[in-house]
């Protein structure tokens, strides 16, 4: 793999992400040939059938090096490890393989725009015409999807069951007619997230993904895979970090030193601070890791390795803030300033914190679920607005 | 603990924890906090008897352990300790073996304490110090064969009750320690928050000592005491885990049991997000002391940077859950009666000894301030 620090830092710009997005698949070509690709996925989908800890092995020594960061999440760790789980031998065969060679990348379609946290209250639909399956709705907040080659996308196929009973997931080629892509800008000048509309989109039969109005099923392994890659215990992820920015990347120390702080006790605090707490992080990652594999803690667990990420990426947020001063709003470090505006990404991304909590209290402490109007009712009388 | 202690472990839990119930109830440390004594000398021999002195001294010289990981079994117990905010000099003790069996020598000390005959204690803060243990005003003079010992510690844990004190001092060459008997020294009781855990202040009056007290070598205890610190450390972030599980756990049943407007405290959303932060928390205080604790027993490089991570968040977190359990118990969790408060007593003296958060800040950034310049 090239050095890290031969990198073109250009590649950071927001305006120069496609460049990025192709950079990321040129390194993992590097990888496929060299051996080294889905060292934890099975060998029969490309990868090399080895366990988790030769892929920690791995991405300790990758340290330095110039890695695939961005095919990590979501296309690895969330995606490609939903199809192994659920996918059809030939889904498996074809998308996995295209990850691992750097042919394709996925993307998670989700979230909708007026849908919030309530993944199973999605109204994008699906009807089935003879062979074929078509496609009607919007999609939106899904990281790259310009640049992706794959969506695994939650539809409703069947609107006269409650809601969680109606739904499908379709592995969608996001290059398709009847797919518009518009990206959407955000406060700190990304433009990575991206909106979806879906008209009159012709699909195979074999794009479903488990079975036809199983999706729930689905997305919920999604869901697990999507929890435990942002909490940073996904087996499948190549190399360390997911290629943040920057700012977020840079040692707090190094900050510090750079506004001539590195000598104020209060600093010196904060340093500390966010030290114990990626210290814990990593703790309870691994805690919850053997509690779900003995079977001490309950599968919705890692739920709290999530919250737990949110907390720690807040608090380094603030932590940078307070680091930089008024040098983060008017001077040499302004990113650390443009970086907090977005401060709340780590717990909206992959639902929010909230949604953490209630999966929390519900199923691991077991209290009472919330009151949910639509709970037995056949989605088609469910209230979807105001009027 | 870990989910995966072994069978031999959990045997040793139980046997613990059994122990510790029938002997040292809630009931019986309210008692014991109006009394002469904080703990009595011949249960404490008996707990001597179930291992509590043994797993940090080695097989040959009477010790031993339940796993061949001896700091981790001690972990066991201390978490059992919290969860019933036991009594007993477990924390000095064991961290006072453990600087005896590295040291080597002073053979006679580590019988008598593995038997509970003796009890020992680390003297490490002074007046009006903060947590400095390796930059000690007390000190050592060369005199004759021996040594004399000037200064006063103070916040020296079990100090009405012990027979030895290991104190840290400055000596010519440097930082060393001495094991100083009882009779040489003046113990003045202080105050304590903690309901069962005492605390003196120890004058040294030019006490002289021969040159058999001093533990390891003159003027190379940096080490050693960097040790201790990691010892007592981790084992006391491991009994606030214990206290701060006991807590969060029956908290979390009166949420079920406690009806308001006709429904359970369980079943109300803001209290439940307050329950599934504390609840993570608790999970991520677990988890530092336990790789804190490995770290320890392993002798591991990182050993000091998971303790200072520990002594950080189990501090602060610990204090917090146990507060937010007060508010979520009302009124009633702030009487004398409950016993919520003998918690929060243990857990905020905990938080403040052997190093506050912000100390222990202030360590993890020296440590990774130097490994960055490296």
């Amino acid at each position: 793999m090239p050095r890290l620090e031969d990198r073109d830092p250009s590649l950071d710009d927001p305006e120069n992400d496609v460049a990025s997005w192709s950079r990321t698949k040129e390194l993992q070509k590097i990888l496929w040939n060299g051996g080294f690709a889905g060292i934890a996925f099975p060998s029969a989908y490309g990868g090399l059938g080895l366990t988790p800890e030769h892929q920690h092995a791995f991405n300790r020594e990758s340290q330095g090096y110039e890695m695939p960061l961005r095919i990590n999440v979501p296309t690895l760790a969330i995606c490609a490890a939903t199809v192994l789980d659920m996918g059809s031998e030939q889904q498996k065969r074809d998308r996995i393989g295209g990850a691992l060679r750097g042919d394709e990348l996925m993307v998670q379609f989700l979230s909708e725009p007026r849908g919030g946290s309530d993944l199973a209250g999605v109204t994008t639909r699906a009807e089935r015409d003879g062979d074929v399956w078509i496609l009607n709705g919007a999609k939106i907040w899904s990281s790259g999807a310009y640049a992706a080659d794959y969506g695994l996308c939650l539809v409703r196929t069947d609107w006269s069951v409650p809601k969680h009973a109606g739904l499908t997931m379709f592995l969608v080629p996001v290059h398709t007619p009847g797919i518009t892509i518009r990206r959407i800008r955000q406060v700190n000048g990304s433009t990575e997230f991206c909106e979806e509309f879906f008209d009159d989109v012709m699909l195979p039969a074999d794009s479903v993904v488990g079975e036809v109005n199983g999706g729930w099923a689905v997305a919920s392994r999604q869901l697990y895979w999507e929890r435990t890659s942002m909490g940073g215990g996904s087996p499948y992820v190549s190399g360390w970090g997911r290629g943040i920015p920057a700012a977020a990347a840079r040692s707090l120390a190094g900050l510090a030193r750079s506004v001539g702080r590195l000598d104020d006790v209060a600093v010196r605090e904060l340093i500390g601070e966010s030290r114990a707490n990626h210290l814990v992080q990593s703790a309870l990652v691994r805690r919850v890791t053997i509690g779900l594999t003995t079977g001490a803690l309950p599968g919705p667990s890692a739920s709290m390795t999530r919250l737990m990420h949110a907390e720690t990426d807040w608090r380094d947020s603030d932590i940078r803030v307070d680091i930089a001063g008024s040098a983060a709003v008017t001077g040499a470090t302004g990113e650390v300033g443009e970086l907090s505006l977005n401060r709340q990404a780590g717990s909206l991304g992959g639902g929010s914190t909230e949604m953490a909590r209630n999966v929390i209290s519900e199923r691991v402490l077991g209290m009472p679920r919330e009151f949910a109007a639509d709970r037995d009712v056949p989605f088609k009388d469910v209230k979807q607005g105001r009027a | 603990m870990d989910f995966d202690l072994t069978p031999d472990q959990k045997l040793f839990r139980e046997t613990t924890r059994k122990f510790l119930e029938s002997e040292v109830s809630l009931e019986k440390v309210r008692e014991l906090s109006t009394g002469p004594e904080s703990f009595d000398r011949a249960w404490w021999a008996r707990g001597a008897e179930l291992g509590w002195t043994a797993l940090l001294v080695p097989e040959d010289q009477g010790g031993g352990s339940v796993s061949d990981a001896g700091l981790l079994d001690l972990l066991i117990v201390a978490e059992e300790m919290g969860r019933l905010v036991s009594p007993g000099p477990l924390l000095p003790v064991n961290v006072v073996l453990s600087a005896l069996v590295d040291a080597g020598g002073h053979d006679d000390s580590v019988g008598s304490l593995l038997a509970g005959e003796a009890v020992a204690t680390w003297a490490v803060y002074e007046p009006g110090g903060g947590w400095a243990p390796s930059a000690p005003g007390v000190t050592a003079t060369p005199d004759g064969d021996g040594w004399v010992l000037s200064g006063v510690k103070d916040r020296v844990e079990s100090a009405d009750q012990a027979d030895l004190f290991l104190v840290t001092a400055a000596a010519p060459e440097g930082l060393t320690q001495f094991l100083v008997p009882r009779d040489a020294v003046t113990v003045e009781p202080t105050t304590s928050l903690d309901l069962v855990r005492r605390f003196g202040a120890v004058r040294l009056d030019d006490v002289t000592v021969p040159a058999s007290a001093v533990v390891g070598t003159v003027g190379q205890a940096g080490e050693s005491v960097a040790r201790q610190q990691q010892v007592a450390g981790v084992l006391q972030a491991a009994e606030t885990a214990g206290a701060v599980d006991r807590v969060l756990e029956f908290t979390i049943a009166w949420a079920f049991d406690r009806y308001s407007f006709g429904r359970p405290l369980a079943s109300y959303q803001a209290l439940k997000h307050r329950f599934a932060d504390m609840k993570t928390w608790t999970e991520a205080i677990h988890g530092i002391v336990s790789d804190a604790g490995s770290a320890v027993q392993n002798r591991a490089d990182d050993a000091a940077e998971l303790v200072a991570a520990a002594g950080a968040y189990v501090g602060e977190k610990s204090t917090a859950i146990i507060q937010d359990c007060v508010q979520l118990h009302g009124g009633i969790g702030v009487t004398w009666e409950h016993d919520l408060h003998l918690y929060l007593r243990r857990a905020t003296v905990n938080r403040a000894l052997y190093g506050t958060p912000s100390d222990h800040r202030r360590a993890l950034a020296d440590i990774v301030i130097s490994r960055e310049a490296a």
